[in-house]
């Protein structure tokens, strides 16, 4: 008896653990902010320029997601910045799908050990309403030295701005684009796919030839699907183009009038169908594959078409890993001639009055994904370590870093200024030639000044709505677990009961004025 | 100084004592029995209380705040963390909302087999039942047995629903099953065939009693990425055995069984060391004058093996057992590292799918898949104990 007993206690003991170790943090009570996110920073009324001020003896930790990208640039340009300030920057990474959290505990349990965060903006959402981020608002406009001005209008008024009040710093500028070899498609008499059915064809023509002259067949097409990744942003590429047609206010991931996900029609299915017809064309492990591992294929040359952000344009220039330097064609994400008729659910062709701004009779809709990494500042801080990470954030984003950093493909940023857009010297002092600066700097700007380009979701609980629940649907979806219709209704299912749960008429109130953004 | 005040030495000078001196005699003495009480009372307090404390600090109390937050819901305000009582919320998403084809699995017809498998366990709870019901057990020992049969056939009814049925698929819940039960098995067999071997007169059997244990030493995520590594076939150290065999094209973790299997060989490999061991010292520590008289007297390799080292193992058996079953629902590092949970959620267990949840700041869902993990374990090893191990350790 007593070792049955002894058994189950143990049993019992080690059954608890897991529920101590998942619950403890969260449990702590988290004491009151020590300091109000509206304080008016120590150092707003004058020039904030990191050379000009001092913070000897302050130490900044800056918290991220796991390198080498975006971390490298922080962690490379850190001793400058101490040395140019003395303050000293302690760069912390975490695995993407750990950041999010690790901030909000941090904060809200008042641990506080991180006193800057680049991070996704999409998730201001839910760091601004708590207090969590200090307003610097009046630091960026009145700051010579980061060119408040210099920033591209979307950047400045989308990523950064929530609620009409400036939370982050951009440093990085995200669009998603197709990539695609221009020496293949040359060769074998195609064109760049304007729609998804002409990239579709691309890839099943490219598929098992040698692409890099290894005498090893090679894929038609290679993009990151791997589940609590950095890969659930691209069906909303594939699908956008199907769903959203009336410009940007329209909106592409909620009904306006209802909150109710559109993800459960004819145009999200169209999608689904395409995301999962590119596996046959794509590496066979492409569904545990990250954008890393994508984008190494890439510039290795063993792809043809690619579906990314801006990162693969410096990268293919890099000449210590690239071998398909000059052969990197960009273009905006393509289109679909039939769109969402969104009463019917249905798909309907696209004409003038249902695609008012297609091009050659295709809607096509630029993503927006993820909107650039941006760093933002703890707003329960001491001052004067907020005055240092400000410094930081904003000597990172100045053009005098930003405009190198952004044209080497292993720092993650990708242009952001007004600046890095038109001055094509900075691409090709980089080993970019001149046409293929003006191609790869073309498609960005062509998605940027659509007007029916996708804002991403940046909502209360956006995290859940797509890290989660979108990410785990589709991920299923590929990986055979659950049909197209199922997935789409588990969708439907977890993001109404998300909105539910947080009260439609708020959320519904948040998704519309995520929408007004003018740009 | 004692003795002068024992009950009897005061009874006996009783009748002398006068009635001032025999109240303050009598004062004195309960006023010194009280001292000794309390001084005693309060070494035991002294002596227990740190260690009830400390038990009640890490054990109760997370247990109750996980139980109170497995029935709430946080959210995040300006001044921290706010807990709002949900009631069963996170539960009935689990086991029967939009989580349940998550955590309990996609159910459909079952197949001839899986009726099979379902008839079998059921007339083997019967045959428990009607076994009990002869036996001398009490009326409270045969109603949870039958509550416990009843359980293990919803369980299996649910398995071969989603496990043996086509069109179906298993959650978290019975893939970590298929864990448990199929790693613990393979993890068995193993230790105790390389347990004999080393047991055997070799050369380099103490090299080999080394070699052995050494995976056990190795962190569960160095295996998890050692065999990540392995079972690439696209860029791994096995490309061209992959290549020669014809599999460049193949990849085990686009394939759900192929996922799993792959985390179980994992996880075999590494747990296989703790059964050698521990087997490998009951079978030094049995009596060989036993075994070698049985050879004396014929008996064959197998039948001295079936009939008495097995027997004499038996105890140590059952308690291996029960250790690696509780461990092994458990499971999380080579699920999460090796296939990340994928592809889809086909090689989540428990603990990852509470994870997470955890990850994600849904600390009432992580705190429920917690909570049902821990029921599960406990009736687990509450019935293993009392109809395994206990039979085995008596007839011992």
């Amino acid at each position: 008896m007593r070792n049955g007993w002894s058994m189950r206690g143990a049993g019992l003991v080690a059954s608890l653990s897991l529920i101590v170790t998942a619950c403890g943090t969260a449990a702590t009570p988290s004491p009151a902010a020590s300091t109000p996110a509206s304080v008016p920073p120590a150092s707003a009324a004058g020039s904030p320029s990191a050379a000009a001020q001092n913070f000897a003896g302050v130490t900044v930790n800056v918290l991220t997601f796991t390198g080498p990208q975006i971390a490298e640039p922080l962690q490379r340009r850190g001793p400058d910045f101490e040395k140019l300030t003395g303050a000293k920057i302690n760069v912390v990474t975490v695995p993407f799908s750990d950041l999010y959290q690790k901030i909000l505990t941090d904060i809200s349990t008042g641990t506080n050990s991180y006193q800057a965060f680049v991070f996704d903006p999409q998730w201001m959402g839910d760091f601004v309403a708590p207090g969590y981020l200090l307003d610097v608002s009046d630091r960026v406009k009145s700051d010579p030295v980061l060119k408040w001005d210099d920033i591209g209008p979307f950047f400045r008024d989308f990523s950064a701005t929530y609620q009409g009040k400036v939370y982050t710093i951009p440093l990085d500028g995200d669009f998603h684009m197709v990539y695609y070899r221009t020496d293949i498609l040359q060769k074998d008499g195609l064109k760049p796919p304007a729609t998804w059915d002409d990239y579709l064809a691309i890839a099943k023509a490219e598929q098992g030839k040698d692409l890099n002259g290894d005498g090893q067949p090679d894929y038609g097409s290679c993009i990151s699907m791997k589940r609590n990744a950095q890969a659930y942003w691209f069906i909303y590429s594939i699908g956008g183009a199907f769903i959203q047609t009336q410009g940007t206010g329209q909106g592409a991931f909620f009904n306006t009038d209802n909150m109710q996900p559109l993800v459960n029609n004819d145009a999200f299915a169209a999608a689904l169908d395409i995301y999962k017809q590119m596996l046959k064309y794509a590496p066979p492990n492409q569904i545990n594959l990250d954008v890393g591992d994508t984008r190494g294929l890439f510039t290795s040359g063993r792809c043809a078409l690619s579906l990314d952000w801006g990162d693969i344009g410096p990268l293919a220039v890099d000449p210590a890993t690239s071998k398909v330097q000059d052969k990197v064609g960009a273009i905006i994400l393509p289109g679909s001639k039939q769109v969402l008729d969104r009463s019917s659910g249905k798909l309907v062709a696209c004409d003038a009055t249902t695609c008012p701004n297609a091009v050659d009779g295709i809607n096509h809709a630029p993503y927006a994904a993820y909107g650039g990494w941006s760093g933002a500042i703890n707003a329960k801080i001491d001052p004067k370590i907020q005055d240092a990470a400000y410094a930081f954030l904003a000597y990172m984003s100045a053009p005098e870093q930003s405009n190198t950093d952004v044209t080497i493909g292993k720092t993650g940023f990708n242009p952001y200024r007004t600046s890095q857009f038109s001055d094509t010297s900075l691409w090709v002092k980089s080993g970019m030639s001149e046409t293929a600066a003006k191609n790869y700097l073309g498609a960005i700007q062509a998605s940027l000044q659509s007007p029916n380009m996708i804002l991403d979701m940046r909502i209360p609980k956006t995290q859940q709505y797509q890290q989660v629940v979108l990410d785990q649907a589709v991920a299923q979806f590929l990986a055979g677990e659950i049909d197209r219709d199922a997935a789409m209704k588990q969708i439907t299912d977890g993001w109404n009961a998300i909105t539910d749960q947080e009260g439609r008429d708020t959320q519904l109130a948040a998704y519309k004025a995520s929408l007004g953004v003018q740009r | 100084m004692a003795s002068s005040d024992s009950p009897a030495r005061f009874e006996s000078r009783g009748p002398t004592v006068p009635q001032a001196g025999l109240e303050a005699t009598s004062r004195s003495l309960i006023r010194r029995r009280v001292g000794t009480w309390t001084s005693d009372r309060v070494a035991r307090l002294v002596f227990i209380w740190p260690a009830i404390s400390v038990v009640l600090f890490l054990s109760i109390f997370p247990l109750v705040v996980s139980l109170y937050l497995s029935l709430s819901r946080l959210q995040l305000t300006s001044s921290g963390i706010k807990i709002d009582f949900r009631g069963l919320v996170n539960y009935q998403s689990l086991l029967t909302g939009t989580e349940q084809s998550h955590f309990l699995g996609v159910f459909r017809t079952p197949s001839p087999l899986g009726w099979a498998i379902f008839t079998g366990v059921g007339l083997l709870a019967a045959w428990g039942l009607v076994s009990s019901v002869r036996g001398r057990t009490s009326p409270l020992g045969l109603v949870l047995r039958a509550a416990g049969a009843l359980f293990l056939l919803a369980i299996t009814w649910l398995f071969v629903e989603s496990v043996f049925a086509p069109g179906g698929r298993p959650g978290a819940l019975f893939v970590t099953i298929v864990y448990v039960f199929a790693g613990m098995g393979l993890q068995y067999l193993l230790g105790l065939g390389l347990a004999l071997l080393v047991t055997q007169r070799l050369a380099g059997r103490r090299l080999f009693r080394i070699v052995f244990l050494l995976p056990m030493t190795i962190t569960p995520v160095g295996i998890a990425y050692m065999f990540r590594m392995l079972t690439d076939t696209g860029k791994g150290p096995f490309v061209p055995v992959f290549d020669a065999l014809g599999l460049q094209d193949f990849t085990w973790v686009n394939d759900p069984w192929g996922a799993r299997i792959a985390v179980m060989i994992g996880d075999v490999w590494q747990w296989t060391p703790f059964m050698f061991i521990v087997l490998l010292a009951a079978l030094e520590a049995q009596d060989h004058e036993i075994v070698e008289a049985a050879h004396v007297d014929g008996a064959s390799g197998w039948q001295a093996f079936r009939y008495i080292t097995l027997p004499a193992i038996l105890p140590v058996t059952t308690t291996i057992l029960l250790i690696r079953m509780i461990e092994a629902f458990k499971i999380i590092d080579l699920p999460n590292i090796l296939t990340n949970g994928g592809p889809g959620t086909a090689t989540e267990s428990l603990t990852l799918e509470a994870f997470f949840d955890w990850r994600t700041l849904n600390l009432g869902r992580s705190a429920a898949v917690a909570y049902l993990l821990l029921i599960v374990v406990t009736i687990a090893a509450v019935a293993y104990v009392n109809l395994v191990r206990r039979r085995v350790t008596t007839n011992a």
